[in-house]
């Protein structure tokens, strides 16, 4: 099996095709709903003004996603009283609820993977293609198994987004994923759509 | 009346970390149907690494801990519920506080995560139903994520779209397009809870009231014992497969309950749960408590 490390080239991402599992390792972030319409509206588009410590943040960010992964994650956090963090439990979340926002962020922060689970629509798979990035499904519910590739928590960013929400800065190792969404157009969402589709179809045209 | 706060604690624990038996043997007979080296063979074989690994470090099976749900059935003069319900909250904060729960309850209008998974009235949802006098105390706790409750649906039929009408066919029609649309976002492989009939609301509620029954037990009405296994078979025909991954399971299985509803209404609701299905019941007796 194939494994990369945090930051990824483009060279590496383009030979990436879907079906391949990959064992992920190195630094990423984790960012979901609050994360990311918080990064479009305050430093993409632009329609809110930062709030205290956001441009610092902005700073941060751009070094540690520029190669690196989003991981789309709520995980459980033990240690919050001590800030000695651990993560005891950390599955992936449904990732289409980013679609609207997923390519812009990916472009702006030059970010080559995701992770999440359930895939991503049209418009991710063409910023796949442009930016270029893959998409990396993580076994959904499998928080505990996930937990123990996660060998160090490096920091957090955005408490105020609640523990789930919060941007935090993790270390992995020999995390498992596969590849579902590639650059070259290749999305496994789509093709198991279509035909679950096509099956539906011909069970609703059988009499009861 | 005792104070059952650790004890309730102990269920959420169990809840959380512990996949129930029946739940497990599903998930088990489905590796074999997978190919060897498939992708679904490999979520499968990943999900129960992870239900072992959970059950002995006593960690959450998901991170989504989920909407709690209890339902409390408390006997014929015995208890306060008011003290009860205190106590079930007394639990659920401590249980977030030791990591067994994530911290869930975000208020809607100014996103503020409470930090306790205590918000409002309604976070944990607490539902009481007296029982004869003699009977024991007894609580049941149900953890449902949050990707699975977004791909239930409801219907209104007659449901042009899909050609359903207000019959058993009909219903078969919107339930086995639930399946399709969920694809593997609810975390296949699932269970359906349907509820056919009532108003939206009891519609709901009763969809996810099935999913406290035991798995394999069929509804007594033989026309609905037959769709519900005729249903659980066609969506395995759809090859959507664990995490959506193509494959031969995607529903390990189906429960159906009939309400009366309106000469208008005529509902039918789908709650997804997803194979992280975490239910466990705690019954009160006079020396002990026992745990399923």
């Amino acid at each position: 099996m194939r494994s990369i490390t945090t930051p990824i080239s483009d060279d590496v991402i383009r030979e990436l095709k879907v079906g391949e599992p990959v064992l992920l390792s190195g630094i990423m972030v984790t960012g979901r709903d609050a994360a990311h319409k918080w990064m479009i509206e305050t430093f993409i588009k632009q329609t809110h003004e930062p709030k205290e410590g956001d441009l610092q943040v902005y700073e941060e960010l751009k070094r540690l996603l520029n190669g690196s992964i989003i991981y789309h994650c709520g995980p459980v956090v033990s240690g919050l009283d001590t800030k000695d963090y651990k993560f005891v439990a950390a599955g992936p979340t449904t990732s289409i609820r980013e679609e609207p926002y997923q390519a812009d962020v990916m472009k702006h922060f030059n970010v080559k993977g995701v992770i999440g689970k359930g895939g991503m629509g049209p418009k991710t798979l063409k910023g796949c293609q442009e930016v270029p990035f893959v998409y990396f499904h993580a076994i959904g519910g499998a928080a505990s198994y996930i937990a123990q590739s996660v060998q160090k928590v490096l920091g957090v960013y955005k408490m105020e987004f609640g523990v789930p929400e919060a941007m935090w800065v993790i270390e992995v190792r020999d995390f498992p994923v596969v590849v579902t969404m590639d650059a070259h157009g290749g999305s496994q969402h789509a093709v198991i759509d279509d035909n679950s589709k096509k099956v539906l179809d011909a069970l609703l045209a059988q009499p009861y | 009346m005792r104070d059952l706060t650790n004890d309730i604690l102990e269920l959420i624990r169990r809840t959380s970390s512990s996949l129930p038996k029946d739940v497990e043997e599903r998930l088990r007979a489905a590796v074999e149907k997978e190919a060897p080296g498939s992708a679904a063979r490999g979520a499968l074989e990943t999900i129960l690494k992870n239900i072992e690994l959970s059950r002995a470090n006593s960690t959450p099976i998901c991170q989504d801990t989920g909407t709690p749900i209890f339902h409390v059935y408390y006997p014929e003069v015995c208890c306060s519920t008011r003290k009860i319900r205190e106590q079930i909250r007394a639990a659920l904060a401590e249980a977030t506080q030791r990591s067994y729960m994530r911290p869930n309850a975000v208020d809607a209008i100014y996103d503020n995560n409470t930090g306790d998974n205590l918000g409002g009235d309604d976070f944990p949802y607490i539902h009481f139903e007296e029982v004869e006098a003699g009977q024991p105390l007894t609580i049941e706790l149900m953890l449902k994520g949050g990707g699975c409750e977004n791909v239930g649906r409801q219907y209104s039929l007659p449901d042009n779209h899909l050609g359903a009408g207000r019959d058993m066919a009909g219903v078969r029609k919107v339930v086995l397009d639930a399946v399709q649309k969920a694809q593997g976002l609810g975390c296949a492989p699932g269970v359906l809870g349907v509820a056919i009939g009532g108003n939206r609301g009891t519609s709901y509620t009763k969809s996810k009231e099935v999913l406290f029954d035991q798995l394999g037990t069929r509804n007594e009405d033989p026309k609905l014992a037959a769709l519900e296994e005729r249903l659980t078979s066609e969506a395995n025909q759809m090859g959507i497969g664990p995490m959506g991954f193509g494959g031969q399971t995607t529903v390990i299985d189906t429960k159906i309950t009939g309400l009366h509803r309106l000469p208008a209404s005529y509902f039918v609701s789908v709650s997804y749960m997803c194979w992280a299905y975490r239910r466990r019941k705690m019954t009160v007796w006079e020396d002990r408590v026992e745990y399923d």
